[in-house]
């Protein structure tokens, strides 16, 4: 196990390095000079002169990159220059908007999927089976933002539950929660389709299984032996596609961010675009890729503890 | 000639009136796209306007025709660039198995997996400005890895068969048996494979015309004809809808003839799924 972890951990730091590499030189070493595209064509030297010794831009591309990785790893990811602010409190911020966010939409993913799946799977190839695998067909083929956007539509122009977006902040939780509902909501849906139609799958291939008739031939009736002995063994794959949607969902968040004009890191990055904030672009680019490599290297570790088959295959 | 799998049907004929839409759009549209008439603004379904007009007076259904042709040439193309560079790279690694080639397009392979597409693909609109072409690069990029798993998955199996035995006995390079023998024979594996990663081009093109990072205006797009109705979505919800209605439409006639091409070519697979 301890060997399994080792080799996981140089893969990561070696996606890691080669991650940071890649975004450093599409921000930094592309554009020439960053100081002169930030700045636009109109700048005046003196101005983009200061700026490149505010950014530190007069080094080499080797003592740049290098500066930068001991910044983040310090907590230091740099000053963003139209706010004036360090990007790492910017980010602080941003991210109670996002994470949970994120995190709303990977529970309710995972709340609808699995009785769907398990439903599916239980009626094989019956009315509720197809009538399920239909409905997910057309979830998997509706894109989240416009879900979103019906959902304001329905919800927030129509019956005026929810207000069409906007976040009012922490300090009144149970307003920030309900802001965040259709958002996730709009986010979870299309997941869901996706995680009930590998539950499903997964299950029905437990469900064939020899040691399934065991547990019929001993008494159990379909039901506990679905619920006791498929379920369990069918949640590796099903846990994986869980790890997985976790960073499709951090990313996905910045689309949905801007149907519901939450103020999260989707629209910060969006704004340092517009801006030609580079600094902003490019620490959260790395702190989103930094979040998607770490949960994927979590989810094989967990992987590995829950079946020790998968630790000899480094 | 056995019967055709009923979802392959519906899905052919789903995407078609798409395609023709597309295609057609390029000799003739009803109205131009890209002239703005405010007087004609806003109009419900007409005679003159089928699905009516936008706050810029142009005509929905227009619109919805050249959306297709953007939507569908962004994802075939990035198929294209996915189908060119990923399935040599996954030949060669089969065929190399367990050698430091095949390790190293695997652990490359696993890398970008790792990045969010819609990251690079803001990354790369954040420093070259957003425009069809790099978003066909952005989705054309993640194509190469899923390619390249296919390709190697379908190959190692194929590579343990006699028939290869055979044709290496016959003194047949590896380069040679992969071209001549592998890759018709993983040809299938590919198509549908192919039709699920361009339903999923389709949804990414949305999402980058819809933040406003794929091809830009005037041209429209069907993810910016549902940008651009976001801020009438209390007046007009129907110019919200109807963009979207062809987004869903579109992919999951891709996805349905996917999941009929894959019953039809790999009986195997059938079997499993039922």
């Amino acid at each position: 196990m301890l060997r399994f972890i080792l080799g996981r951990l140089i893969s990561l730091s070696l996606s890691l390095i080669v991650a940071s590499l890649v975004i450093f030189t599409v921000i930094e070493v592309i554009p020439g000079d960053p100081a002169a595209f930030m700045l636009g064509l109109n700048a005046d030297e003196a101005t983009v002169q200061a700026l490149r010794a505010d950014l530190g831009l007069d080094g080499s591309n080797a003592q740049r990159y290098l500066a930068w990785i001991a910044g983040m790893v310090q907590g230091d990811f740099g000053t963003s220059y139209t706010y004036r602010v360090p990007v790492a409190e910017l980010v602080a911020d941003r991210l109670w908007v996002s994470l949970p966010l994120a995190v709303l939409s990977l529970i309710l993913s995972t709340v609808i999927a699995f009785p769907v799946g398990l439903m599916a799977a239980a009626n094989r190839g019956r009315a509720a089976d197809y009538g399920i695998m239909g409905g997910t067909q057309l979830g998997i083929a509706i894109p989240n933002f416009w879900f979103g956007m019906l959902l304001v539509l329905v919800f927030a122009v129509n019956l005026r539950w929810f207000s069409a977006g906007g976040f009012p902040g922490w300090e009144t939780p149970l307003l920030a929660l309900k802001s965040l509902l259709l958002p996730s909501v709009a986010l979870a849906l299309p997941q869901a389709a996706i995680l009930a139609r590998v539950m499903r799958s997964a299950l029905i291939e437990t469900l064939a299984q020899d040691y399934m008739r065991t547990a019929r031939a001993k008494g159990l009736s379909r039901r506990q032996a679905l619920l006791r002995h498929a379920l369990r063994n069918a949640l590796i794959p099903v846990l994986t596609i869980i790890g997985l949607q976790f960073s499709f969902l951090l990313a996905g968040a910045i689309i949905i961010e801007n149907v519901f004009f939450l103020p999260g890191l989707g629209r910060l990055i969006f704004q340092g675009i517009t801006q030609r904030d580079l600094v902003v672009v490019e620490s959260v680019t790395m702190l989103l890729v930094f979040a998607v490599i770490v949960v994927t290297f979590l989810v094989d570790i967990a992987y590995a503890i829950a079946d020790p088959r998968l630790r000899r295959r480094v | 000639m056995k019967r055709l799998p009923v979802p392959l049907i519906f899905g052919a004929a789903l995407s078609s009136v798409f395609l023709t839409m597309a295609l057609l759009s390029f000799v003739w549209t009803p109205h131009d796209v890209e002239q703005l008439v405010i007087a004609n603004r806003l109009q419900s379904s007409s005679a003159e306007f089928w699905l009516g007009t936008d706050q810029f007076g142009r005509d929905l259904l227009s619109m919805l025709m050249v959306g297709a042709r953007v939507s569908l040439a962004v994802a075939l193309v990035a198929v294209g660039i996915g189908v060119a560079i990923g399935v040599p790279l996954g030949l060669a690694a089969a065929a190399t198995r367990g050698s430091l080639l095949d390790e190293l397009i695997m652990r490359g392979n696993d890398l970008i997996f790792a990045f969010p597409s819609l990251v690079i693909a803001i990354l790369i609109t954040a420093v070259f400005g957003p425009s069809a072409f790099n978003a066909i690069i952005a989705i054309g990029i993640f194509n190469i890895p899923v390619f390249a798993r296919v390709a190697r998955g379908g190959a190692l199996s194929l590579w343990t068969l006699d028939y290869i035995l055979a044709a290496r006995v016959a003194g047949k390079g590896k380069a040679r048996i992969s071209a001549e023998h592998i890759l018709p024979n993983i040809a299938n594996l590919l198509i549908v494979q192919a039709t699920i990663q361009f339903s999923l081009g389709i949804l990414a093109e949305a999402a980058l015309s819809y933040v406003g990072l794929s091809v830009q205006p005037p041209t429209p797009s069907w993810g910016r004809m549902l940008a651009d109705a976001q801020t009438m979505i209390y007046t007009h919800p129907m110019l919200a809808v109807l963009p979207g209605l062809a987004i869903v439409l579109m992919v999951l006639g891709l996805n349905l003839m996917g999941d009929g091409l894959r019953d039809m070519l790999d009986p195997r697979l059938r079997r499993v799924r039922q």
